[in-house]
């Protein structure tokens, strides 16, 4: 993952020295991460680390201070049709007037762009979106009288109905039973077997092992990342979760404020 | 009033045709009332009409992306752009005063947005700061400039009672001088609704999502702004400030009525058009503010949806509590009659109980008497002279009910670790809603189950299936 074969083809998606901050206070520094391979990618790190922050800066939805993003070798503006992003749950309003189907339905919009309107073809593909994430019997409902684990389910759906070649999902797992996390693992399984890239951000260590193809350890810098056997070792995690670097935190305060340290 | 009456009169000789004037004489002919009367209201109304339905559409966007402020906001710099083009002009012509006033609406959702985002202020503050700055600027200007006619009372309170008095030649036609701008502004806001309908559902419930597929979130917000913005202004010529109301209550009513987008739409536009009509037949009969009237029926029809909201309302709350209570308590007497039976010398056969005895075992509440009624429409009581007993149903519908009662005592005894004599009150509240596929789930889960923890057996109903 790390070794960068010139003749190689591009990698899938590339973050190139990637530093994030908010009002000024840098929140993730010097960020590289290639992924090569397709397969199912955890983000893994304790609360606080960026792992959000991560996918959303890579996303164009954070403002970046410096570093280039990168998806099948060009610039990753150009290709977010390409790319589909799920966001927490808590991130829409659940009482907006509008029906599961509809939901899923605006995951086909991207491909339809501007002022045109979805068609059989778009409906087609929701339904069969819904099918597979078994949600096909509360198309009509509205989506605020859904539990959380089938909430997200709709989540998953809208972004199967995106048809996207490579996925980050902030956290789909969170407040989710056991029955719909097995689901939606299956699900994430198929779509990684279809040769499509899933990044996740993951909160879950026991997991992780049982699950993914490959690792990212972060906290606000990245600590190690690649196959989750040679990746996912004690030292590493305790690397990730064994505080922050206290000169980090010192420099994000000197650097929000604009003074120099002492 | 008086010049623009001539005016009519001059016009009417000269034969500009009155859509509808057939109507309204007939209408008037069979309410026995002066012919101009009826015109004038008819008129009013379709002017109010016209007014509220521009005003819901846009409304139930604010609404719907949580900036209804934003339309208060739009109302009140309306006076800077009259005031600015005023003060750039030095004239008070109509139409370089609409565009001055949508102008400033524009400027205040940016400046809204600017301030927000550059100088770290919270967004409901920012809109606060911006729009009584610049209502504060027209202020000044209006007072500074009073040799000049800006009528104030206008702004503040519209002239909805007089809209229908006025009528101009239009196209041909006899028409108040305020269809000018109302028409083309629902035009507006229908263009908007139907060309950008999908941009503008995508935009206002995920706009992060918006993004990510390639839709500018910002332009659409600019987009529907302006167009708040141009509904507000003209509509301020009718309703004044109140435009506020007009904007935001109908789409809350609305809201509260239905879980789709569309039938919102059309539902806040049914509303609006009735607080504008019962506003002005209010207004003439106490001879009041029209506009006024217009924003307190609004008020009143809220309230009455707040109330009678199938999902979210009060009334509907109460029925759902109130059917649920029967419910435990036509529980309680099938459980109770249960355990009476169990508790006997001949288990085997069913007990018999009199009504006052069901009654207290119904808690012997207001809803005792429903509760045993729920029983027996049921046939889950049967009831021979003055005795009732347990019906072949109601004793398995009551068996499920005590098994679900020992199964959630056991599983608390085994789970909980609770001193015994805190597991009866809870089971008490839970067998009402333990369905089979959790009795299922509980036994399989309990190491032995064929008894509670007080030592009673937990009856099996497995085989016969009920609930």
């Amino acid at each position: 993952m790390t070794s960068s074969d010139e003749n190689e083809k591009p990698a899938i998606f590339d973050i190139h020295d990637m530093t994030v901050a908010y009002d000024r206070r840098p929140v993730l520094w010097n960020i590289d991460l290639t992924l090569r391979n397709a397969g199912l990618v955890a983000i893994v790190g304790p609360n606080g680390a960026g792992k959000s922050t991560m996918i959303r800066a890579a996303m164009g939805l954070v403002p970046m201070v410096s570093g280039s993003v990168s998806a099948w070798g060009s610039a990753i503006d150009g290709q977010l049709r390409r790319i589909g992003y799920v966001p927490q749950r808590g991130s829409v309003d659940w009482d907006f007037p509008i029906s599961v189907f509809e939901t899923v339905l605006m995951g086909t919009y991207g491909s339809l762009g501007w002022f045109r309107r979805p068609g059989r073809v778009q409906r087609d593909l929701t339904m069969q979106c819904l099918e597979r994430v078994g949600m096909q019997d509360y198309a009509k409902r509205q989506i605020g009288q859904l539990s959380g684990g089938q909430q997200q389910r709709v989540f998953l759906a809208r972004a199967l109905a995106q048809q996207a070649e490579l996925y980050f999902m902030d956290e789909p797992m969170a407040g989710v039973d056991a029955a719909t996390e097995r689901v939606v693992f299956e699900l994430l399984q198929s779509l990684s077997d279809e040769g499509r890239t899933i990044v996740v951000v993951h909160h879950d260590l026991r997991t992780v092992t049982e699950y993914f193809d490959e690792v990212v350890l972060l906290n606000v810098r990245i600590v190690a990342s690649g196959p989750v056997d040679t990746t996912f070792t004690s030292a590493n995690l305790q690397a990730t979760y064994g505080g922050r670097l206290s000169i980090l935190d010192t420099m994000a305060e000197a650097v929000q404020k604009q003074e120099e340290t002492e | 009033m008086l010049p623009t009456l001539t005016n009519t009169v001059a016009l009417l000789a000269a034969r500009v045709p009155i859509p509808f004037e057939a109507q309204t004489t007939r209408l008037a002919e069979m309410l026995s009332l002066p012919a101009t009367d009826v015109q004038n209201a008819f008129w009013t109304i379709a002017v109010g009409a016209l007014c509220a339905v521009c005003c819901s559409l846009a409304g139930c966007f604010l609404v719907l992306r949580r900036i209804s402020l934003l339309g208060d906001a739009l109302s009140h710099s309306v006076l800077a752009g009259v005031a600015g083009v005023y003060l750039v002009t030095g004239r008070v012509d109509p139409i370089p005063m609409l565009l001055g006033a949508i102008a400033a609406g524009v400027v205040t959702a940016v400046m809204t947005q600017f301030i927000h985002k550059t100088a770290l202020v919270p967004e409901d503050s920012s809109i606060g700061i911006v729009f009584t700055s610049l209502f504060a600027f027209g202020v000044v200007v209006v007072s500074h400039a009073s040799h000049v006619h800006l009528d104030l009372d206008c702004v503040l309170f519209g002239d909805l009672s007089f809209a229908g008095i006025n009528l101009h030649p239009t196209f041909g036609w006899l028409v108040p001088e305020s269809f000018r701008t109302l028409v083309p502004t629902l035009i507006i806001t229908l263009l908007l609704l139907t060309i950008c309908w999908k941009e503008l559902r995508l935009t206002s419930f995920d706009p992060t999502l918006a993004v990510t597929l390639g839709f500018s979130a910002g332009l659409m917000h600019y987009l529907l702004t302006t167009v708040v913005a141009i509904v507000t202004v003209s509509a301020m010529e009718i309703v004044g400030l109140l435009v506020v109301a007009l904007l935001i209550v109908p789409a809350a009513t609305a809201r509260l009525l239905t879980d789709r987008l569309s039938t919102m739409l059309w539902l806040s536009c049914l509303i609006g058009v009735s607080c504008t009509t019962f506003g002005y037949f209010l207004a003439l009969r106490w001879n009041s503010s029209a506009a006024g009237l217009t924003a307190v029926v609004a008020g009143v029809e809220l309230l009455i949806a707040i109330v009678v909201s199938p999902k979210h309302g009060l009334l509907g709350r109460l029925v759902r509590t109130v059917r649920l209570r029967i419910r435990i308590c036509a529980e309680d007497v099938l459980a109770g009659l249960f355990r009476r039976q169990e508790r006997s010398d001949a288990p085997d056969t069913l007990v018999q109980a009199s009504l006052s005895e069901c009654h207290i075992l119904a808690g012997n509440g207001l809803l005792a008497g429903p509760a045993v009624r729920w029983l027996r429409t049921r046939h889950l009581l049967q009831q021979v002279g003055s005795v009732t007993s347990l019906s072949e149903s109601g004793l398995r519908y009551a068996q499920s009910m005590v098994r679900s009662h020992r199964l959630w005592e056991a599983y608390l005894q085994e789970n909980f670790n609770l001193p015994p004599d805190h597991l009866h009150d809870p089971a008490e509240a839970m067998e009402h809603f333990i369905g089979p596929g959790v009795q299922q789930q509980i036994t399989e889960e309990l190491s032995q189950s064929a008894e509670d923890p007080h030592g009673r057996a937990i009856p099996d109903v497995k085989k016969q299936g009920v609930n």
